[in-house]
């Protein structure tokens, strides 16, 4: 999960906070201590470090805080604004041209993930209903003009290339004319990729660029990288005039302090975070919501967003009836299951959750989607009535499902256990009144998996 | 002062165009980083709380890790309080040798463990776009010059291309390449190649996986059985476990080093990229916080970029090379 170490970090430190009635001057510079340690270590920028700490002091140690009531959750607050300002406040959008085609560059070093993300970009075109054309300028790496036909023949999208002995300048000027041609709507260059200090290869870049006349020309980043990200991206901004950055690789338990510093130094704003190998797994990058889910208050609104994505409505509703009248069966817990499954990965899923961080245990837990599999096999092993009555599931029933679905007994009676916990604690949710959120956490999020 | 003249002696017998390369692939590295210590000690004529801070943020910006700089600062403290030394510049030739502590290990060889008379078997890892394929095939051309026969395997069958560009590496060094069908299983094109390298009378075979970040389970699991083909098909093998690394990363270098050592129980480090602005300082992070020692530093795209990583020379061509001249004057 992104960002979980700094995550814990910066917790460690609030929780401390968070305990004193007063806070004094020395307790600011002591949890600002910690807090520059803690980004340091998530490899962002040492001089965004230093600007970002003085900022903070400054409010933090100003009237705002001291003489509030609760004067440890403002200092969190501040932070969380202020490393929000820092990755770029709002939302920024893929800007489209007035006219079509709308063209994006994409350029960086080697191994970014430029022709991956191109594909990517393509696949997210192709929702909004685009006609994107990609074009294969990478003609030094060997066979990465494959790579992207094979990605093109994936996503049903024409990928053009002459070869890897033509100059990537007249590939491009070719692919445009094409494209207008094939009144293609969105034009995708995949360039090679360079050194930030290879002169012959920025100014071959130079070159592509004004024959392009890109509306986007957008820098690919490693989230894993260290504190190079910056002289990379403030290089190749100089050079091309970048107009946003997409940040690769963030499904890693990299800390991700790139992802703070490129904004802050560029003034470019992340427009995209890779989150996996497969073509789908591209997202919008929100600076406020990643802000949070660093302080570890949850990405809930991601999480919702997804929900709403994956989640048939009507589906829902039936659900929430059954719940309401705590008469859960089998079969609902399998629909269930697979709606949670749409949503990805079950380990980012769970992050996204308020104190999923924090949970003991929790930080150290890795949720395998196979443990799923296993559990959609044991149910598809019951029969019709077995699912609807579960009560009626005996010592011989049991044991014939276990071989049924290739698990142990032992694994259908953790199941079945963990059903009827749960639809417990249904009951117990639907009888429950606005009595204040109570106790969150532990008992709320209890997935029958864990 | 006489430390860096031992280490230029040390150095002296290695040959010159080797030196020249590291020098030429760290230019930058090294104008960077002592150009700031220099500028830092003659700006601080004292050595105070604010030098301190200073050092310590060259050398973050460095890439050392984090704690590995922080216990360097705290020992370069009581050397202060011991010595007594009050002049920034009397600092720097004890902040040198201590770099050169972290980096150097006695103990451990960056020699390849290939010996003639068996098949030796080379497993590649690392993270995606680390560079894998392409210092597989620096590689290749390096082993077979000294007179190997080399087979290569294709064991990246997940990304696009991939298979592709490890056969355009073989017919550029002229060695050939075994492989299956892009999304087939990889252990069984490592054992397929494994057959056939035995079969053929192979020296070295060397094996490429696909890219792979190391907190995906499944993925890491999928290694661990390519990693088990390989020790149940040919006795005492891999021989080696090379985790490719790239020089521009972070402090997250360290996570994949140790757990790609807990999955494959990697032997050595490929350094690669080190020709850009990255200062490769996580070399220092890595000597100190884990036991794998660097074996080779990638310093270009050409095929005879790969050069074996002498900790002595490394150390030459980013820190010593100003004071060096000094002293010889």
């Amino acid at each position: 999960m992104a960002f979980e170490g700094l995550a814990g970090r910066l917790q460690e430190t609030f929780n401390k906070l968070r305990k004193k009635g007063k806070v004094t001057e020395e307790d600011v510079n002591q949890t600002m201590r910690e807090v520059r340690l803690a980004l340091l270590e998530a490899d962002v920028n040492f001089k965004v470090v230093k600007d970002f700490i003085a900022r903070v002091k400054e409010r933090a140690v100003g009237q705002e805080v001291l003489k509030s009531l609760t004067p440890g959750q403002q200092v969190i607050k501040v932070v969380n604004e202020e490393l929000t300002e820092l990755m770029g406040g709002k939302q920024s959008k893929l800007e489209m041209a007035p006219k079509p085609p709308t063209i994006i560059l994409m350029v960086g070093l080697q191994g970014a993930g430029k022709t991956t993300h191109a594909g990517k970009l393509a696949k997210y075109l192709l929702k909004q209903n685009k006609k994107p054309l990609l074009i294969a300028a990478d003609v030094y790496r060997p066979a990465a003009i494959k790579q992207l036909q094979v990605l093109g023949e994936q996503l049903n999208v024409p990928v053009f290339s002459m070869g890897n002995e033509v100059s990537p300048v007249d590939i491009v000027q070719k692919g445009l004319e094409y494209a207008k041609q094939e009144h293609r709507d969105v034009v995708l260059i995949d360039t090679a990729g360079r050194l930030h200090i290879d002169e012959t290869l920025m100014n071959e870049l130079i070159q592509i660029r004004d024959v392009a006349n890109p509306t986007e020309t957008l820098l690919v980043v490693d989230a894993m990288t260290g504190q190079d990200a910056v002289n990379v991206a403030k290089s190749f901004n100089e050079t091309l005039g970048l107009t946003g950055i997409i940040l690769t690789k963030l499904d890693g338990d990299t800390r991700g302090g790139a992802a703070i510093s490129v904004k802050a130094v560029t003034g470019c704003p992340i427009k995209f975070v890779g989150m996996g190998e497969k073509l789908d797994l591209l997202e919008p990058f929100h600076p406020d919501r990643m802000a949070s889910r660093i302080l570890g208050m949850g990405d809930v609104l991601t999480l919702i967003e997804k929900a709403q994505a994956n989640i048939d409505a009507q589906k829902a509703k039936e659900l929430e009836q059954k719940i309401r009248k705590a008469e859960l069966t089998f079969d609902d817990f399998l629909a269930q299951l697979e709606q949670l499954k749409k949503m990805g990965p079950l380990d980012e899923v769970l992050g996204m959750l308020p104190g999923m961080n924090k949970a003991k245990g929790l930080k150290d837990l890795k949720v395998d989607d196979k443990q799923l599999t296993r559990v959609e096999a044991i149910i598809k092993s019951m029969t019709k009535e077995e699912k609807l009555h579960p009560e009626i599931l005996n010592a011989s029933r049991r044991r014939r499902i276990a071989k049924g679905s290739g698990t142990t007994i032992q694994d259908v009676n953790r199941l079945i256990k963990q059903f009827e916990d749960m639809k417990k604690m249904m009951k117990q949710l639907t009888g429950m009144t606005k009595k204040g959120k109570g106790r969150k956490g532990k008992g709320l999020f209890k997935f029958p998996f864990m | 002062m006489g430390f860096f003249k031992k280490l230029k002696e040390s150095i002296s017998t290695k040959t010159a165009e080797a030196t020249n390369k590291f020098k030429e692939g760290l230019t930058k590295t090294r104008d960077s980083f002592i150009g700031k210590v220099e500028d830092l000690m003659l700006r601080h004529k004292k050595i105070d709380e604010e030098f301190y801070e200073e050092l310590e943020e060259i050398l973050i910006a460095a890439d050392v890790g984090v704690h590995t700089v922080l216990e360097l600062i705290d020992e370069l403290r009581d050397e202060v309080k011991t010595k007594k030394l009050t002049d920034a510049v009397e600092l720097k030739p004890i902040l040198s040798e201590k770099i050169v502590d972290l980096l150097k290990d006695d103990k451990q060889s960056n020699k390849l463990n290939i010996e003639s008379g068996r098949l030796n078997v080379i497993l590649f890892v690392g993270v995606n776009g680390v560079g894998k394929t392409t210092t597989i095939g620096k590689l290749a051309n390096k082993l077979k010059n000294e007179g190997n026969k080399v087979m290569l395997a294709a064991g990246d069958t997940f990304r696009a291309g991939a298979i592709e560009q490890l056969e355009v590496w073989g017919e550029r060094v002229g060695v050939d390449v075994v492989k299956h069908q892009a999304g087939s299983d990889p252990a069984a094109v490592i054992y397929d190649a494994i057959q056939s390298a035995k079969s053929k009378d192979v020296d070295v075979l060397i094996c490429d996986t696909a890219g792979r970040l190391h907190n995906k389970v499944n993925l890491m699991q999928e290694l661990n059985k390519i990693f088990r083909v390989i020790q149940r098909e040919v006795p005492n093998a891999p021989h080696e476990v090379l985790l490719v690394l790239d020089a521009t990363t972070g402090q997250n270098a360290l996570q994949q080093a140790k757990l790609f050592k807990e999955t494959a129980n990697i032997s050595g480090i490929v350094l690669t990229k080190l020709d850009g602005t990255a200062k490769g300082g996580i070399v220092i992070a890595i000597r100190h916080e884990l036991d794998v020692p660097v074996k080779f530093v990638g310093l270009g795209e050409k095929i005879d970029d790969l050069q074996e990583f002498d900790p002595n020379q490394f150390v030459n061509a980013i820190f010593a090379q100003g004071f060096l001249d000094e002293e010889t004057e």
